[in-house]
C-alpha cells in the first residue's frame, strides 16, 4: 500500500517539472532587464574593475558576501564541535 | 590511512609549487580575469588535500597543523569586517579608494582595454581577505574529517 | 522542444535527485541525493540569464561589438555553491558519528535500534 502511494506521488512530481520545462520561455531571451544594463554600463566608471561580477559581489551587493562567510566559518565550528572527544 | 609509493611522492613534491602559485594568482588578479576570493581559494585547498592523501594521515600532521588554519581563518574574516566598517562616512560598504588616486585608485579606461592593476579600490584588498579566509576554512575541514574517519575506523579492526 | 534542451536538464537532475531521496536506504546515497538537487538549482539559476550570441560580462580584451551577458544570477550562483558545500561537510560527519555509534549505515536498522 506505502509502494503504491509512493509511486504515484513520484510520477505526479516528475510530470510537473517535465511540463513546466518544455514549456518555458525559449532560451536566450531575458523578458526584463534594465537592472542588469545600468551595471554593464556604469561599473567601469563607478567602481574601476573590469570585471562585472566581481564589482557586484564585493562592490554593490557585498552585504549577501559578508553572510555567506558567516555561514562557512560558522559550518566549520560546527564540525570542529562535533569531532571534539576524539583523542588519538 | 597509509601514504602511496614513492613514485607518488615524487610527483606531488614537483607539483605542489606549481599549484599554489596559480591559486595566489587567481585570487590577486580577481578585478581583471574571471576568479576572485571563492574561486582561488578553493585551488589552493586542493594542494593541501594532495598532501594529505600522498603522505597519509599520520605522517601528513607534522607539517600541516590545524592551529595555524584556524588563525589564518579568524584573521581573514576579522580582516573582511574592518574593511567593511571603513567607509562608514558615508554609507555601509563604502568603495572610498576607487578613482581617487591613492592606493589602488587609477581610474579605468572605458570599453575594451588591456587591464591596469592599480584600479579597482577595495575590491582586490577584500578579494585577499575573502581568498584567505576561504583556504583556511577548506583546510581545516579536511584536516579534521581525516582525522575523523581513521577514528570511526578502528573499530572493526578488533 | 529541443530548443529548452537547458531546462529540461535541470529537470531530470531534479527528478532523480527527488527520486533517489525517496527510494533509496544507504545514508550516503541520500547524501548524494541532496547534493544532485543543489547541483541542480544552480544549473537553473545561471541558465536563466542567457542573452544568444553575446560574450562574458568582463571588459579585459573583450571582442569589441557584442553585447553581453547577464552578470547578476552569477553573483548569485557563487553564494549558493558555498553554502552547498557548508550544508554537505556537515551532513557527512553527522554520517560518520552515527556510524561510529551504531555499527550501520542502513535506515531500517537504526531505526529498529531506537532505544
Amino acid at each position: 500500500m506505502k509502494k503504491i502511494i509512493f509511486a504515484v506521488a513520484f510520477l505526479i512530481f516528475a510530470s510537473f517539472l517535465l511540463v513546466s520545462a518544455i514549456n518555458m520561455r525559449t532560451f536566450g531571451d531575458p523578458a526584463i532587464s534594465d537592472m542588469d544594463d545600468y551595471f554593464i554600463e556604469n561599473a567601469q566608471k563607478e567602481t574601476g574593475a573590469n570585471n562585472v561580477v566581481t564589482s557586484i559581489v564585493f562592490d554593490y551587493r557585498g552585504f549577501d558576501t559578508l553572510g555567506e562567510a558567516t555561514v562557512l566559518f560558522t559550518a566549520v565550528v560546527g564540525i570542529v564541535a562535533l569531532f571534539r572527544g576524539v583523542k588519538k | 590511512m597509509k601514504g602511496m609509493s614513492k613514485i607518488v611522492k615524487t610527483v606531488a613534491n614537483f607539483v605542489y609549487g606549481f599549484i599554489i602559485i596559480f591559486g595566489f594568482y587567481i585570487i590577486v588578479h580577481g578585478h581583471l580575469t574571471p576568479g576572485g576570493g571563492f574561486q582561488g581559494g578553493a585551488v589552493v585547498a586542493s594542494a593541501f588535500a594532495l598532501a594529505l592523501v600522498s603522505y597519509g594521515s599520520v605522517n601528513s600532521q607534522k607539517f600541516l597543523k590545524k592551529d595555524i588554519f584556524s588563525l589564518f581563518e579568524s584573521f581573514g574574516l576579522t580582516l573582511f569586517i574592518v574593511l567593511a566598517f571603513s567607509g562608514l562616512g558615508i554609507t555601509f560598504f563604502y568603495n572610498f579608494l576607487a578613482n581617487s588616486g591613492n592606493w589602488f585608485g587609477d581610474a579605468a579606461v572605458i570599453g575594451t582595454n588591456p587591464g591596469n592593476m592599480n584600479t579597482g579600490g577595495l575590491i582586490p584588498l577584500m578579494n585577499i581577505a575573502v581568498g584567505l579566509e576561504v583556504l583556511s576554512a577548506l583546510g581545516v575541514i579536511v584536516l579534521v574529517m581525516a582525522k575523523g574517519a581513521e577514528f570511526t575506523r578502528k573499530k572493526e579492526n578488533s | 522542444m529541443i530548443d529548452n534542451l537547458p531546462y529540461i536538464a535541470v529537470a531530470i537532475f531534479i527528478g532523480l535527485g527527488i527520486y533517489t531521496l525517496m527510494y533509496k536506504k544507504n545514508l550516503i546515497k541520500i547524501a548524494i541525493g541532496i547534493c544532485l538537487i543543489e547541483n541542480g538549482v544552480n544549473l537553473f539559476l545561471i541558465t536563466l540569464g542567457y542573452r544568444k550570441g553575446a560574450v562574458a560580462p568582463i571588459y579585459t580584451m573583450a571582442p569589441s561589438g557584442q553585447s553581453m551577458v547577464l552578470p547578476t544570477p552569477q553573483a548569485l550562483t557563487l553564494t549558493s555553491i558555498v553554502i552547498g558545500i557548508a550544508t554537505t561537510a556537515l551532513i557527512l560527519s553527522v554520517v560518520m558519528m552515527i556510524y561510529k555509534h551504531y555499527g550501520t549505515l542502513d535506515t531500517d536498522e537504526i531505526r529498529r535500534l531506537r532505544g
